[in-house]
């Protein structure tokens, strides 16, 4: 215990974290003070105490920025406070995101994934799709979501598959850009030695390729994840969807709901924090079985 | 077990060509150690990894026990250790032996069975477990050495396995190196910078030149088949040396 204290992340984060709040406090404060002193004119109200000022405006109904205390008050009501089937809780919604992250980020990582195979087994496929790839990200995201929504809506594929796909969209290419590197990262030593042994180039990407490819892979997914996550939330804010975290941002800010709106971003924070944590875990147990160095 | 008659390659850079092997004639026999000595340039690497098929002469003629290099190579006639031990980190160094039987086909009994014949050949046992990066250097080069014997072939290709090793260490693996070829009945073909270590492992040297590499001398070892250490103190073995230098003298080998 002593020496994860000293040596572990959690303190620092933890000095971070009171720091932020600190800061984050102060500027609800302020950004607050106008509105709430606007607000006691219009309804003619005079000699407010300082106190009972800052009172009101740390517990504001639309504040311009919520206090933490606030937004974690609201993450509270519906989370725990609600039951999880309902339509105002937030793991109901969390959940709506998280099967379309999951499904998109697993279908984008074995695209990624074969998508490098062919480049690198292929030169033809290296000139041509490389290119192809890289254009494919430099199309903004929320310019395609709604059409993929809008076009897959209209044969009556909705829900759970168009949000996977805009997942799949974003999640593919940093899988595809380290698997190619990761795949050719073999030394000219070590594949003479596969040829020494007569080797197929089936036998040389499993025993050789893939192997050393595998700490690409995990660097590559934990981008991916978190840009699968994106592509959910991005892909419920269109055409009215009401499910997701990503409508609960759009609802939010229709109807000037500052709390819900950050107490959902709270929401996406944890669930990416919670995936890259996953991530990071199947990466170390995966290290340990390939014999890193402690 | 290997025969090249007029054996040239030249390589085609941006520069013009480089001539890298240039006329080699040279008879490797059956259970013979020879050892390939030169500076660096002079082909004797090249003229191993002819051999060994990975690269491809561009005249002259060469066969390897009796065949092409290609088919030598797919028959999976030689062994080959390489200058670094080339071991695959993610494996353990059982795992590692194991990689040319997996590849081969061989049977997990039969796979079992060889790991530890052959580790114990190179006084490895007790290490299979281990991963690469929890040895020395002479431990790794040593189970490369078991990797290559492995799967039983009958030509062991050695390019400067021990040149990255401290004296000491170099000393010891030579003269492992000695009785495992003794008691394996292999035929060796040895590539070293080093003159007392081509004199004392082998029983037939060759000195190369560079510019072009080519054979300047073929020494036959007089020495006898037992070697102990102390037998690079006697005037034989001295005499032996002399004529390696006399031989890189007459290459040009010490003109920079």
């Amino acid at each position: 215990m002593g020496r994860s204290l000293r040596e572990g992340s959690l303190v620092p984060i933890l000095i971070v974290l009171a720091g932020l709040i600190v800061v984050w406090y102060v500027a609800a404060v302020l950004m607050n003070w106008q509105g709430m002193s606007d607000f006691y004119q219009r309804t003619d109200v005079s000699n407010v105490s300082f106190g009972q000022q800052l009172n009101d405006v740390l517990n504001a109904e639309k504040p311009l920025l919520p206090a933490p205390h606030q937004i974690v008050g609201e993450f509270w009501k519906t989370t725990v406070e609600q039951a999880v089937t309902s339509k105002r809780s937030l793991v109901y919604h969390g959940w709506q995101t998280l099967s379309a992250t999951l499904l998109g980020f697993i279908m984008g990582t074995v695209f990624g994934i074969g998508l490098a195979v062919f480049i690198v087994h292929n030169q033809a496929m290296d000139r041509s799709l490389m290119p192809w790839i890289i254009a494919s990200q430099t199309i903004p995201i929320l310019a395609i979501a709604p059409m993929v929504i809008v076009v897959l809506n209209a044969v009556g594929i909705s829900g759970l598959i168009p949000k996977a796909l805009i997942s799949t969209y974003l999640s593919f290419f940093p899988v595809v850009v380290g698997m190619v590197k990761g795949f050719r990262s073999p030394e000219q030593i070590q594949l003479d030695l596969m040829r020494t042994y007569n080797a197929s180039r089936f036998e040389v990407f499993t025993k050789l390729r893939w192997p050393i490819a595998l700490p690409y892979l995990f660097t590559s997914m934990k981008v991916g994840v978190a840009a699968s996550l994106v592509g959910a939330i991005v892909g419920e804010l269109p055409a009215g969807t009401s499910n997701g975290i990503g409508a609960r941002l759009l609802a939010g800010s229709y109807y000037g709901q500052t709390i819900q709106i950050w107490s959902a971003l709270l929401a996406a924070a944890l669930l990416a924090g919670a995936l890259i944590a996953l991530v990071s875990l199947a990466e170390r147990v995966t290290n340990t079985a390939l014999g890193a160095r402690a | 077990m290997v025969e090249a008659k007029g054996l040239g390659l030249t390589f085609k850079t941006a520069d013009g060509d480089v001539v890298a092997l240039s006329d080699v004639n040279l008879d490797i026999k059956r259970g013979e150690f020879v050892s390939f000595i030169g500076p660096s340039g002079c082909g004797k690497t090249t003229f191993l990894r002819v051999i060994a098929d990975l690269e491809q002469p561009t005249s002259g003629s060469i066969t390897v026990n009796g065949t092409s290099p290609a088919d030598a190579r797919v028959n999976r006639s030689y062994g080959y250790v390489f200058q670094a031990p080339a071991l695959f980190p993610w494996r353990t160094i059982e795992k590692n032996v194991a990689l040319p039987l997996e590849i081969m086909g061989y049977s997990e009994a039969e796979r079992r069975e060889r790991i530890a014949r052959t580790m114990k050949l190179v006084n490895l046992d007790g290490f299979e477990k281990k991963f690469p990066w929890q040895l020395s250097g002479g431990m790794q080069q040593r189970a490369s050495i078991a990797r290559a014997l492995a799967f039983d072939a009958d030509l062991l290709l050695m390019d400067e396995p021990f040149g990255a090793l401290d004296e000491i260490v170099r000393d010891h693996l030579n003269s492992e190196l000695l009785k495992l070829w003794a008691s394996t009945r292999k035929t060796i073909a040895f590539v070293t910078h080093s003159i007392p270590e081509a004199v004392y492992l082998s029983t037939k040297i060759v000195v190369m030149s560079p510019r072009p590499g080519r054979v300047t001398d073929i020494i036959e070892s007089t020495l006898p088949a037992e070697r102990p250490l102390e037998i690079r103190e006697t005037p034989e073995f001295l005499e032996i040396a002399h004529r390696v230098r006399e031989g890189l003298r007459a290459g040009h080998s010490y003109e920079v």
